[in-house]
Parts: structure tokens; C-alpha cells; sequence
């Protein structure tokens, strides 16, 4: 599969200024910006990083550049989102889309593990879904609370879930304005700190997991995205990152997008 | 356009967490922890994920201080050192080694900390030597 995906970024090579893809060297493996002439048999597919970010930063700072990404589900979710925030131009960018494998949708519980761009690969089966959800919605409230209590106590507030987020991108965050959050306090005060972050990303968890993937305080973050999701979707009819025409219901009124029933949960 | 990620690792403890610093023709743009590091797998503290904050920061100090007159003033590194190397020679002979204590530091490499206990066992004769993480 990984020779397919070399073959294509070489074809995309004649006619982009670059591909968005990650490079192995010297052992490691980091998101890269391949251009004509480089060497695609360093082109890797594992481990994932949100590669999204990277084709955002390129696209502010070289305001004609033509790119390609080799993107898994999750990124073309990013992306559909990012183009509906501004922060990418989705006419300079080209989706060479790559089908996860059945072990990865299940390590990442998956819903939707292949890109609607596809070039390379199979769509597997869905992951099933985080087993932890489950047991998280059949806790009555205050078992809930006290869940998440325990688990926010052990944040170090490295702000990593942020900073490695691709729909994390504004100028002046919320986690850090000292009316909300009071500087110097860890764990960091519960639970505005980290709901802050939850309902901003309300329309906008594209469900690529690497929050939870970099928090070093194994914080099971993508439950509480989990159900994020699941709310936007009974709610309001919206799953984010499925469809690039549809507005997100947060920045419209209730008047044009009405609550579709009340929250069972 | 030169698209760059430089794998390195953290200088603020001992630790050893890797990542990549990103920069973008020569600017920097964004840190990336290493998910293919056996040492911290992806994950970084937030000193890790702010360890370039420093390099272009206006405060910054670009050569060395010295007081004058109760003002801290630019100075050279030949004139510092020389000041350092007179103020430690007169507090050694005035007062002896052991009035000298010695602090280093987990950012600097192990050669530099044997060099740094070299100079203060050595130089200055004295054992009171310590190190940050004990601060």
C-alpha cells in the first residue's frame, strides 16, 4: 500500500508545489512538506500526527502555494472543518486520501475510518465504539462527577490536548484567560479548565484522538468528545467534519438551526 | 519554501523528552512532540511544548550583566568572566573555598556538570557543589 501511496505523491508532484505527508529520517518519523526532487522512499504512513495543522500554517504564510496531503479519515474531517473556519483554502489543496486499517479503526474506535477522497486503500470495517462511553453513560450524575473529578485530578495542564489539536486555532484561548482559569493552580481548577475546551469543540471534534493520544496524564479526554459528538449529532443534526456545505449549528441562531428534540442524556 | 522538523531533546530536565522543532524558511513555527520516541511516546510536559518560547523572546538576554551603580549594564563576555575570576579569587582568599557554592544544571550535558564538578572540586577546593532539581 505504501509503494501506491509513494507512486500517486510523485504523479501529484508534477502539478503541486508540495505534498503534506510524514518522513522518516534518521529513525524517526515526523510530519514533512515533500517537494519535486525529493526522496518518496522516505514517505511514511505511521505514526498518525494532525497533518492538517501543518497544511494551515503553509497556507497563511504562502498565500498561493498548491498542496497535496496524504490524509487519513480524521484529517479530511479536519479539513472540512478548518475550510468552514478560514483557517485553510480548500481550492489549494488536493486530498489523497489513505484508508486506515482494521486494527488501527479498532485501536482508535473508529467510526468512520477511511476518507471520503479515497486513492489508496479499502474503507475496513468501523472501529467499535469506546467501550468506556458505555459504562460512563450508565453512571447516574453524581458518579459521573466524581468520574471525572478523579480523572481531571491528575492533569499537569501541559495544554498539550490544545496544542496538538487541528480545530485548535484561536488567537486568544479561553484556557488561559485568568477569569476563567486561575493562573498557577494544578491541578488546574475543576471542571472549567477542561470544559472550556469541551464546549468549543462542539461542532468542531473531528474525533482523531490525539488529545488523549499525547496527554501525559492519560486523561480519557475522548469520552467527553465522544459524547460531544453524539449530542451535535441528536441534537442538532450535525457531525462534524462530514460535510463541507453544512454550517456549523453553533454559528448560526436557534431560529435556523432548531434544537432537534431535548438531551435524553 | 523549506519545510523543516529537527528532532531534539528537551532542555529542561533530565527527562530526555524528544520532539521536533518546526520551522518554516528558517523561522520557527511550532513544536511537535516525537511519537516515535522510546523516551516519552508523543507525549511532553508544558515546558516541552513551549521550548522554543525563549529563542525569539524580547527579553531575552543577549550578553551578559554586570551591576554598576546599582544599574545592571551590557557587557562583554572577556569582562565578565574577568570580573567573575577576580570576585571568586578575593572571596577564596579573604574567606576560603568552602565560603564558594556551586549550582548547576540539568539543561547543560553530563560533560559540562563533570566539567562544572571539576571546577569546584579542583579549582575552587571546595565540595559544595549541588544541582537544580534539589533547589
Amino acid at each position: 500500500m505504501i509503494e501506491e501511496i509513494r507512486k500517486t505523491v510523485a504523479e501529484r508532484l508534477n502539478e503541486l508545489d508540495g505534498v503534506v505527508a510524514l518522513r522518516r529520517t534518521n529513525g524517526s518519523v515526523a510530519p514533512y512538506v515533500f517537494q519535486k526532487g525529493d526522496d518518496l522512499s522516505e514517505l511514511e504512513i505511521t505514526p498518525k500526527y494532525p497533518l492538517m495543522t501543518v497544511v494551515s500554517r503553509l497556507h497563511k504564510l504562502f498565500p498561493t502555494i498548491r498542496l497535496g496531503i496524504v490524509a487519513r479519515g480524521c484529517d479530511e474531517r479536519a479539513y472540512v472543518e478548518m475550510a468552514k473556519r478560514n483557517q485553510i483554502d480548500p481550492d489549494r489543496l488536493f486530498i489523497l486520501g489513505l484508508a486506515c486499517t482494521a486494527e488501527e479503526a479498532q485501536a482508535c474506535y473508529c467510526g468512520d475510518p477511511a476518507p471520503q477522497h479515497l486513492v489508496v486503500g479499502t474503507k475496513p470495517a468501523a472501529g467499535p465504539p469506546n467501550p468506556l462511553v458505555a459504562k460512563y453513560d450508565s453512571m447516574p450524575l453524581p458518579e459521573r462527577r466524581a468520574f471525572w473529578k478523579q480523572q481531571f485530578a491528575k492533569c499537569i495542564k501541559c495544554y498539550g490536548c490544545r496544542n496538538i489539536c487541528p480545530e485548535c486555532f484561536c488567537e486568544a484561548c479561553g484556557m488561559e484567560d485568568a477569569a476563567w482559569v486561575e493562573p498557577g493552580l494544578l491541578a488546574p481548577i475543576f471542571p472549567t479548565f477542561h470544559l472550556i475546551r469541551a464546549l468549543h469543540m462542539a461542532s468542531r471534534c473531528v474525533a482523531c484522538r490525539e488529545c488523549e493520544n499525547t496527554c501525559p496524564a492519560h486523561i480519557p479526554l475522548t469520552v467527553l468528545y465522544d459524547l460531544m459528538r453524539r449530542d451535535m449529532g441528536d441534537l442538532m443534526g450535525y457531525v462534524p467534519g462530514a460535510d463541507l456545505k453544512a454550517q456549523p449549528p453553533l454559528s448560526l441562531t436557534l431560529e435556523q438551526a432548531p434544537l432537534r428534540q431535548e438531551a435524553g442524556h | 519554501m523549506e519545510y523543516k522538523n529537527t528532532l531534539t531533546t528537551c532542555i529542561y530536565c533530565g527527562a530526555g523528552c524528544q520532539m521536533f522543532i518546526e520551522t518554516i524558511d528558517g523561522r520557527l513555527t511550532g513544536v511537535w512532540p516525537a511519537k516515535t520516541s522510546t523516551i516519552s511516546a508523543g507525549k511532553m510536559c508544558i515546558k516541552g511544548w513551549n521550548v522554543t518560547s525563549f529563542v525569539d523572546h524580547p527579553d531575552r538576554l543577549k550578553t551578559p550583566l554586570i551591576r554598576k551603580d546599582g544599574n545592571l549594564v551590557e557587557a562583554s563576555w572577556d569582562e565578565a568572566l574577568t570580573l567573575i575570576a577576580d570576585k571568586l579569587g578575593a572571596i577564596k582568599k579573604e574567606s576560603g573555598p568552602d565560603s564558594i557554592g556551586i549550582l548547576c544544571s540539568a539543561k547543560c550535558t553530563n560533560e559540562e556538570n563533570y566539567l562544572m564538578n571539576k571546577f569546584a572540586r579542583a579549582v575552587i577546593g571546595t565540595n559544595n557543589i549541588d544541582h537544580c532539581a534539589r533547589l
